[in-house]
């Protein structure tokens, strides 16, 4: 079989969907691990922040490469559920959906659609913040601005509002979107006990954490 | 006990179809679904009225012929056992039972509850049998040894009876774990690795054609399986079908 064929496959957009999933939860632990320095040391916060923000490995093949990734999947997953949806024109007139399969895995678009306004937030905040110090309102570089500007951004408290409940439905999607990710690329054997604790853990844990960062900047400036 | 029956009526195929009312008197709780659904039949016949269609063979679990969406479950509230399996038992005096056929693309209506399943025959001649030559010469299956483990599996996986309340059940119509215990059966066993690349390839290839929907992993499909097929065989095929992909 052509590759081409093989794309056109219904598993293969699926692993193509576990494997973008997969790189934007590589993507999210670093980002985590990053923020937790700004807890931990405002210093090594701003040191990496620089690093970030100006090493062109970072800038101009990473960051491309995660924005095409973050597209990529929401366009799939969007693609995914049209599919799905017309194959059953014809809806029941009753379904005991939650007799079966948990709320996270039924509703996947839904917090994926939040997260990814979440996303839109997120970039206008950051993201589009950094583009116009760097290349429109060009600034002179300070190393240390990252620390301050972060606190800056929470002190609004229904912007962290909006964090906090982005979080909560980012660990929704991540409960059932990262174990189920290693079953779409044919991962199932006697680690997958282990892998699913680990999964469990992250998708909580990690998203916590985000949460618990904003709060104790919001509460703490 | 005295029911009421919320049953989806379907002249044919090009019919809109509608839900109708019926109620229903003197159900023992220990006669089966489908016996309730022949009390019911019995008695629209006398009323010189259309009986309702319904999908039904052995009676006993094997045939995989039996469906109905019952109270929004594939095979109705209980677990590992099909329609036909269902007891009455299961329901209470006055309860109001919603009875659906199966519902995907895949599978249209024929009449009333009873569904064309023959997608899934399409799907298995597509690869879902080993090439045997019957000249005479025939090796006897047993004289090849195979792990126990790995017969144990290919047995489960065979046990499943294709009769689509994995497909019924999945928000997304997706067959995957029907066309993965028929490629799992095979790819198990050492007489089935001779056509695995060509069998994995074929029968997605037909499920895809056949409009079911993607497998979005929810697990559904194991909960409402009644012979409880497993979603590792998924994970199975999904590993079959990259190799193979790649050769």
């Amino acid at each position: 079989m052509s590759n081409n064929g093989m794309l056109k496959s219904s598993i293969a957009r699926k692993v193509a969907m576990a494997l973008s999933g997969l790189f934007l939860i590589l993507f999210l632990g670093q980002h985590f691990f990053i923020n937790s320095m700004s807890v931990v040391s405002p210093d090594t916060f701003n040191e990496i922040s620089h690093f970030m923000g100006y090493n062109p490995v970072v800038q101009f093949v990473l960051q491309p490469i995660l924005i095409f990734g973050v597209i990529f999947h929401f366009c799939m997953g969007l693609y995914l559920d049209y599919q799905n949806k017309k194959a059953r024109p014809i809806k029941y007139v009753k379904n005991n959906g939650a007799a079966n399969a948990s709320w996270m895995s039924r509703n996947m678009v839904i917090t994926g659609i939040v997260v990814l306004a979440f996303l839109g937030l997120h970039f206008y905040d950051f993201w589009v913040h950094e583009m116009n110090v760097k290349y429109i309102n060009v600034q002179p570089e300070d190393p240390t601005r990252y620390y301050e500007e972060l606190r800056q951004k929470f002190v609004d408290p229904v912007r962290v509002g909006i964090y906090v409940v982005s979080f909560v439905l980012l660990a929704l999607h991540l409960l059932h979107g990262f174990m189920s990710s290693f079953q779409s690329i044919g991962f199932n054997n006697k680690y997958s006990r282990s892998l699913r604790g680990f999964a469990y853990a992250f998708a909580i844990l990690v998203p916590a954490g985000f949460a618990l960062i904003a709060l104790y900047h919001h509460f703490t400036i | 006990m005295k029911l009421n029956l919320k049953i989806w009526r379907q002249k044919n195929a090009q019919d809109q179809g509608k839900m109708v009312d019926y109620a229903i008197d003197n159900v023992s709780p220990d006669m089966s679904f489908l016996e309730m659904l022949d009390v019911l039949n019995d008695d629209l016949i006398q009323k010189d009225q259309d009986p309702v269609a319904f999908d039904h063979d052995c009676r006993e679990g094997i045939c995989g012929m039996c469906s109905l969406y019952i109270n929004g479950e594939a095979h109705g509230p209980d677990r590992g056992v099909t329609t036909c399996q269902l007891h009455m038992r299961k329901f209470k005096d006055g309860d109001t039972i919603f009875i659906e056929p199966f519902r995907a693309k895949a599978f249209p209506v024929i009449k009333d509850l009873a569904v064309n399943r023959s997608a899934f025959d399409r799907i298995q001649q597509a690869g879902g049998f080993i090439s045997v030559n019957t000249s005479g010469n025939t090796l006897d299956a047993n004289a090849i040894p195979i792990p126990k483990h790995d017969a144990d599996r290919a047995f489960d996986a065979a046990t499943c009876i294709g009769c689509g309340a994995c497909v019924a059940t999945c928000k997304n119509s997706s067959a995957m774990l029907f066309v993965s215990a028929k490629v799992s059966q095979f790819a198990l066993l050492p007489q089935g690795r001779v056509e695995a690349t060509d069998r994995v390839l074929n029968m997605v290839r037909q499920m895809d054609e056949e409009g079911f929907g993607n497998c979005t992993n929810t697990g559904a499909c194991e909960v409402e399986c009644p012979k409880g097929i497993s979603l590792e065989n998924i994970a199975r095929m999904n590993r079959e079908y990259l190799a193979a992909s790649l050769k």
